[in-house]
């Protein structure tokens, strides 16, 4: 379970948000501005709230009245970025295994071969970042995020930066990860069809404000 | 021209000596402040950039006699330093590699800034949510990712070092076998009668020496080029 009561000043825009969820997909849904990188900036600790607290599964993160500020290296929350953001010194191989090491996890080839056919990167093994397509970067991407072995996964419009084509090629793979990963996902998109295949409780985000909170009918 | 002469080998292989233990004794600390001036905020930063470039702009001369003031055997840290670790800088090799590594400084740090700086912090981010502690983080992405300009400052670094002469004769004098380089070689050449043909090798030796330098210094820059895209 995910709570969040949080407060942010980020130049002139003010966000204040609080939300609660259980769901597997939490869509944090919002029109560009609304505030909705931000929020999962501090979900995953990158961003200081002003004020306010994030509890994860009853383990808390951030406590500004405590001053707590955990750092987000200890948080074990996976993040996939619009971006990708693969470490381009590294093949792809050796960018899965980044978080596993980082953690100092022990080496669990089955779970690698699971998310691997997963996401259908096997033959990709030994290319450098460069050489991968859009489609092909965020696949990696998303493996290497659930390779860390995460309790939460942040998804920042992971298909934003993909032409329709790929949005469409990529969509199956999130569609499996959600019902096979095991993982509760926080998954951030502008894109209504997006969300309705694929959340299963929305938070509705406008001008820094949490304006509509529950099932998939809230997109209507 | 005839062949190099074993007193020009001396002077050759003392300057390498000289330079290469210069290059490595800055380099953690070419790190350590290309790293600080290119990420961190703080009060006095533009004083520390100053300072670390003053040796470019500064008389040699100058520099050279304030550390003879300064790591001389009566010099504050000099005689520190004599006393209690036993490390001599005057009139001795270990001196010409302190003058050449100060004299260098400015050189070797340039490129390992401008290689962090151009380092997308945003990967810096992703390896933070993957579990890498700030430590962590430092060598498994932004070093890595670093290197080329790493090298790069290394090489025109050892190449500064391996000319430098104003500072070196200034602080150490010019002794063979001790602290007589390459530079303070050629500069006692060509003030001897018939020293010519000796100083005119050992001016070869520094033309190949540093244009190998810069074309090292180069290729290295492109590699960071081509490392930052990922190819």
């Amino acid at each position: 379970m995910l709570r969040v009561d949080v407060e942010k000043q980020l130049g002139e825009f003010s966000l204040a948000a609080s939300f609660t969820s259980e769901g597997r997909v939490t869509g944090l849904f919002g029109a560009s501005g609304a505030g909705k990188s931000s929020l999962v900036n501090m979900i995953a600790g990158l961003l200081r709230p002003d004020r306010g607290t994030i509890v994860i599964d009853g383990d808390v993160l951030d406590d500004s009245a405590a001053g707590l500020h955990v750092p987000t290296w200890r948080r074990r929350i996976g993040y996939v970025f619009q971006d990708a953001r693969l470490f381009p010194h590294l093949n792809v191989a050796q960018n899965l295994d980044y978080g596993r090491r980082m953690n100092r996890l022990a080496d669990d080839a089955a779970q690698r071969r699971r998310i691997v056919d997963l996401l259908d990167i096997g033959a990709l093994q030994d290319r450098r970042p460069g050489k991968l397509s859009g489609g092909e970067r965020q696949r990696v991407a998303l493996g290497r995020a659930l390779l860390s072995r995460p309790r939460l996964l942040l998804l920042d419009e992971p298909l934003g930066a993909l032409d329709e084509g790929r949005k469409l090629e990529i969509l199956p793979y999130l569609v499996r990860l959600r019902d096979e990963a095991n993982v509760p996902m926080v998954y951030v998109s502008h894109d209504v069809a997006e969300l309705r295949q694929l959340a299963t409780q929305i938070v509705m985000l406008k001008q820094g404000r949490v304006v509509s909170f529950g099932g998939v009918k809230v997109l209507t | 021209m005839s062949e190099i002469s074993p007193a020009e080998w001396t002077a050759i292989l003392l300057s390498l000596r000289v330079a290469v233990i210069a290059t490595l004794v800055a380099t953690p600390f070419g790190i350590a402040l290309a790293w600080l001036l290119a990420r961190r905020d703080f009060w006095g930063k533009s004083v520390l950039d100053a300072l670390v470039h003053l040796p470019l702009v500064l008389p040699p001369v100058v520099t050279g006699y304030l550390l003879l003031l300064t790591f001389g055997r009566r010099g504050l840290v000099g005689g520190f330093l004599a006393d209690t670790l036993g490390i001599v800088f005057s009139f001795r090799w270990t001196g010409a590699a302190l003058a050449c590594g100060v004299m260098s400084f400015p050189l070797l740090v340039r490129p390992m800034r401008l290689s962090i700086e151009a380092i997308d912090r945003r990967l810096e981010q992703a390896a933070e949510t993957l579990g890498a502690a700030p430590f962590k983080v430092f060598f498994t992405v932004t070093l890595p990712l670093a290197l080329p300009g790493v090298l790069a400052g290394m090489v025109l670094g050892f190449a500064k070092a391996i000319g430098e002469f104003g500072a070196t004769i200034t602080f150490v004098s010019n002794i063979p076998g001790e602290t007589q380089t390459i530079s303070s070689a050629i500069y006692s050449l060509i003030q001897t009668p018939d020293g010519d043909a000796a100083a005119g090798r050992l001016v070869i030796v520094s033309i190949v020496l540093a244009l190998g330098a810069l074309i090292a210094a180069e290729w290295f820059a492109r590699r960071a080029t081509a490392r930052l895209h990922g190819n």
